[in-house]
């Protein structure tokens, strides 16, 4: 059976063994060998976390309820929201490139904010629920595969493209997937895992004794 | 440069890729758990090199179709164009605008082959056991890490235009199979970026200090 140590941190990107010290609030401690960064003390971050993700939640929701581009020519004209989009490239005979589409733009961030929220709720109260630590895995399985701020870009282009042949309707999901993206890098950046796991420690300390 | 101190695995301890705790390990326990959080506990990701290897090769032979098949068929009443990434680039930089064209050139063109080439420079670097230029590997590692999901932008344009540009007769997108080997692309070299254990890099360094 492993044996755990309290003191000792070890880095991610070079497995140099150091001390953990504690630190003051918005720094972040930085390996002294290879320079990653290993932890940050980020202030209020379970209240801040959780404020973000309820407000991402409901752009994520405007986003994919309402069109996020018009175009019209001559009279005819046609508008589509992202799962539309999805669908309808996987009627062109692309269901790969649209399962793409579908899962990095529209499954993984939904799949996101609801574990965020899962964890987020209960711990803003000082509790946690059952299946914290899976929780957490796959929080980092699932983020490399978010893709909204990508998603945004492509809109943009695609309205580059678009503009010369047409006449472009913007859709409150345009903007709502701009706001989206902020959010999403104010959560990334205000998210300190580090909280997390030590409630889990004093609960199950707790839970041992 | 010179190994700093010692190194967690030189000690007989492993940090947690999941939440971080180090705890002590026999050197040969591979079904060792997290006492925190049960994930299964490693001193190096296994297998590393040859998964990595695996994707990567995929990507390469992939790389190919995605650059030469067609990304996209542009329909209207005078014109029919079929574009390939590269193509498609360079009319949007006659035709459109110039600054968009550079970003997608640097999206869709530069960044796949950039991750391609850095992965690489860094298997073949962990192979042979160097500490040349360490500080300057980490770095282009941690781009890699950075860049690589920025190339998916060009799947996503494909899949609004080809959505959006629907009117009748008029005007009509559709999205090629190059669409396909480009997703793939994309897809495989952030899963062999992924596989990459960083901390194979420092290996060599950290046995020059501690023989």
């Amino acid at each position: 059976m492993p044996e755990p140590h309290k003191t000792l941190i070890a880095c991610h990107e070079c497995d140099l063994l150091l001390r953990e010290i504690p630190l003051p609030q918005g720094k972040a401690a930085c390996c002294c060998c290879c320079g990653a960064t290993l932890y940050r003390n980020l202030p209020d971050s379970i209240n801040r976390s959780l404020a973000l993700t309820v407000a991402a939640a409901i752009l994520y929701l405007i986003a994919n309820s309402f069109p996020i581009l018009g175009i019209n020519l001559q009279g005819n004209g046609n508008a589509v929201t992202l799962l539309q989009a999805v669908h309808d490239l996987w009627n062109q005979d692309m269901p790969l490139v649209s399962s793409l589409t579908f899962i990095t733009a529209i499954l993984v961030p939904a799949l996101e904010l609801c574990l965020m929220l899962y964890l987020l709720l209960p711990l803003y109260r000082g509790h946690l629920l059952p299946g914290t630590s899976q929780v957490m895995r796959l929080l980092q399985t699932i983020k490399p595969w978010g893709m909204v701020e990508v998603f945004m870009l492509g809109i943009l282009v695609s309205l580059v493209k678009l503009v010369q042949d047409f006449k472009i309707i913007p859709g409150v999901a345009l903007w709502s997937f701009g706001g989206l993206t902020l959010l999403l890098a104010a959560l990334a950046s205000s998210f300190n895992p580090r909280d997390v796991w030590m409630h889990l420690d004093i609960k199950q300390r707790r839970e041992g004794l | 440069m010179e190994w700093p101190g010692r190194s967690a695995a030189g000690q007989g301890f492993c940090a947690c890729h999941v939440c971080g705790l180090v705890s002590r390990l026999e050197q040969d326990d591979l079904a060792a758990r997290c006492p925190r959080c049960n994930t299964r506990l490693h001193f190096r990701r296994p297998d590393s090199l040859h998964r990595c290897w695996a994707f990567l090769i995929a990507a390469y032979i992939l790389y190919i179709p995605a650059n030469l098949m067609i990304m996209m068929e542009t329909g209207t009443l005078i014109s029919y164009r079929k574009d390939t990434i590269l193509s498609g680039v360079i009319h949007l930089w006659h035709n459109g605008n110039p600054g968009i064209a550079v970003i997608v050139f640097i999206a869709s063109i530069l960044v796949p082959l950039f991750k391609l080439v850095v992965l690489t420079l860094l298997l073949v670097s962990v192979r042979r056991g160097s500490t040349w230029g360490i500080k300057h590997r980490i770095l282009l590692y941690r781009i890699v890490e950075l860049v690589g999901r920025w190339s998916m932008l060009d799947i996503f344009v494909v899949t609004l235009l080809a959505a959006l540009v629907q009117i009748q007769s008029f005007a009509t997108v559709r999205a090629g199979s190059g669409a396909i080997a480009f997703g793939a692309v994309v897809v495989l070299t952030m899963f062999a970026a992924m596989e990459f254990d960083p901390r194979l890099m420092w290996d060599p360094l950290r046995k020059e200090r501690e023989l």
